[in-house]
């Protein structure tokens, strides 16, 4: 078993001299100061490179193999992004500054969201949340507030499909409202009759993702958006699926109101480890005065940020979001520009229907037609022919150094496996994994000990995740 | 799969048992085994009240988070403490554990075991 940083710590031993510090000593009055050292690890440099080197070699990224995690976007971080992220311009300011000390930064975020705007069709954007859930939290209180000050209290019932993302309800839960779930019809989309039923005076909002998370696009979105704003209710967006419709529709143009971006999955900034993620809120015009402060705007050639602004919900977080974050995006989208934001979205669901095709015979595929960026098979039949399931055939991936689909999500579908191969794989790559995933329900038939067995190649075999859940240890306790 | 006679059934594979004024409420065999290994439940508290169709607990298993929703109205009496430390008990005796207790519970349209039977075969 590897050792913990705090294990291998020896008194004393250092990585890095400091040089004795040129501010005046201070004494903390007695009743502020801790009673001991605090237990920082204490390791010789070379012990410290070592460390974190081999926790490296035992992660999967997308720069190490295959990753198609099913509605998280897994593409590739082109390196220039870093390049960009880590120019000195950019890293040696602080948010304090003054405008007039900070112009290129404030020019770069408002060209960004001018642009991100444009992909989306909407009329003004803020970047301040910090990941998707937190843009939907934005997005929601946005949509609280608009109700509230048209005197319409009542509008308490957020509409959610019976397939959506899991944050979707939580976020309205969290942002006050009450959940109502709208069953799916039969072809995948969203039941148009349940939702005609469950609207009403109450109707605050629907949240959707179009395509949703059984990567079909909701073919009925027109019809949908209007039984919802003929209510008085407002149509929100999750971005969380943007990367099959760049450059081919706007959900603004499709109906909605306010929308939530993931600039970690669909503008190729990093998803963790390197991150943070970003979830910028666009929304339409009548919604505009409700985004937080401050926002970044421009007077003829100059950039400030506008903090005056009384419908404002408020300020989401610190200053104005993760900002190298979006010099990646923005570094993103000028790279490709707009035929290869467009192309990005062809190829993303070309290679999704590539696999599709090549896997559907074998893993049932519940709804029939084209996919999107994504779709959702089932290992339900291998289960009840085998007794191999969904988790199964997960851990047997791992095996071939491919990072599992998305399993038992969405929960409308048993035994749920959800691949997103996304545009930067190249066919090699896809074949290779449909290869595997067929491999696997071979041996399913011939040896299914061997499966429920895997993954045998990893540094650590297969986890008691029921123990992992119910005993959980968070805590390194330091021993004294 | 495994089906108890004596038991009413709803269509979100609840089980209902009655005892003299109480029902008692928990989760069929397909149930358990659908969600698999059951790690955490959210119980109600005593006296509360719940409509048909509102979430009375929530299950967590290894899979997923799932609601359980109330197939009729009525008040809690109690719930079942024992799966506040033992919630596996609910895939390894889920006929012979309750989840919650109710008292003037009102319910139309549950199933007898052998239209739930039936039932369960065509949801497959």
């Amino acid at each position: 078993m590897m050792k913990l940083i705090f294990e291998i710590t020896k008194e004393d031993r250092r990585s890095v001299r400091l040089p004795m510090s040129t501010i005046p000593s201070f004494n903390i009055p007695k009743e502020y100061a801790r009673g001991q050292r605090p237990h920082l690890p204490e390791v010789s440099k070379i012990d410290l490179v070592r460390h974190y080197t081999a926790l490296s070699l035992r992660t999967h990224g997308v720069d190490n193999g295959f990753y198609p995690l099913g509605s998280c976007t897994m593409k590739y971080n082109p390196k220039v992004n870093e390049k960009t992220a880590s120019l000195v311009g950019f890293t040696n300011i602080h948010p304090l500054q003054s405008a007039q000390e900070t112009q290129g930064a404030l020019e770069l975020m408002y060209d960004l969201k001018t642009m991100l705007c444009e992909i989306t069709g909407m009329y003004d954007m803020t970047m301040q949340p910090a990941a998707g859930a937190h843009g939907e939290w934005t997005g929601l209180m946005m949509m609280k507030k608009y109700h509230e000050m048209r005197g319409d209290t009542q509008k308490r019932v957020i509409l959610v499909p019976d397939s959506a993302h899991g944050t979707n309800p939580a976020s309205a839960h969290v942002a006050g409202f009450d959940v109502k779930s709208i069953p799916s019809a039969a072809d995948g989309g969203v039941d148009l009759e349940a939702l005609r039923d469950a609207v009403g005076d109450d109707t605050a909002g629907l949240m959707l993702t179009n395509p949703n998370t059984l990567g079909i696009f909701e073919s009925r979105i027109v019809e949908m958006a209007k039984i919802v704003h003929e209510a008085g209710g407002l149509l929100y967006y999750d971005g969380a699926n943007l990367n099959a419709i760049m450059g081919q529709v706007r959900p603004g143009d499709m109906g909605f109101d306010v929308i939530h971006l993931n600039l970690h999955k669909t503008f190729s900034t990093p998803h963790g480890g390197g991150g943070p993620g970003s979830g910028p809120v666009g929304c339409a015009k009548r919604l505009a005065q409700f985004l937080p402060t401050p926002n970044v705007e421009k007077k003829g050639d100059t950039y400030f940020l506008q903090h005056d602004n009384e419908d404002s919900i408020g300020s989401v977080k610190s200053f104005y979001g993760h900002f190298l974050t979006l010099v990646r995006a923005y570094t993103y989208i000028l790279s490709l520009g707009a035929d290869g934001l467009s192309d990005a979205s062809r190829i993303a669901v070309l290679n999704a229907n590539y696999m599709m095709a090549r896997l559907k015979d074998t893993y049932t595929v519940p709804f029939n037609g084209l996919c999107m960026h994504e779709f959702v098979m089932t290992a339900q039949k291998l289960k009840e022919e085998t007794g191999i399931s969904a988790m199964d055939v997960a851990k047997a991936l791992l095996d071939e150094g491919i990072h599992p689909p998305t399993v038992y999500f969405p929960l409308i579908v048993k035994e749920a496996m959800m691949v997103e191969p996304t545009e930067t794989e190249s066919i090699e790559t896809l074949d290779h994994a449909c290869d595997v995933l067929l491999s696997i329900a071979r041996i399913a038939k011939e040896d299914p000990q061997q499966l429920h067995d895997a993954p045998v190649t990893t540094v650590i075999s297969r986890l008691d995740e029921v123990e992992a859940a119910r005993n959980p240890i968070l805590r390194y306790s330091i021993s004294l | 799969m495994n089906i108890k006679k004596e038991l009413m059934y709803t269509e979100n594979h609840e089980w209902i048992r009655y005892e003299g004024e109480f029902a008692f409420i928990g989760i069929t065999d397909y149930a358990q085994n659908s969600l698999g290994d059951i790690v955490f439940v959210e119980l109600p508290e005593t006296g509360d009240t719940f409509k048909e169709g509102d979430g009375f607990a929530v299950i967590e298993s290894v899979k997923a988070v799932s609601d359980v929703y109330s197939p009729g109205s009525g008040t809690v009496d109690c719930a079942n403490e024992l799966l506040v430390d033992s919630p596996e008990l609910l895939n390894s005796d889920c006929y012979g554990t309750y989840i919650v207790k109710f008292r003037d519970f009102e319910v139309d349209g549950l199933m007898t075991a052998d239209e739930y039977e039936a039932f369960t075969a065509k949801e497959q």
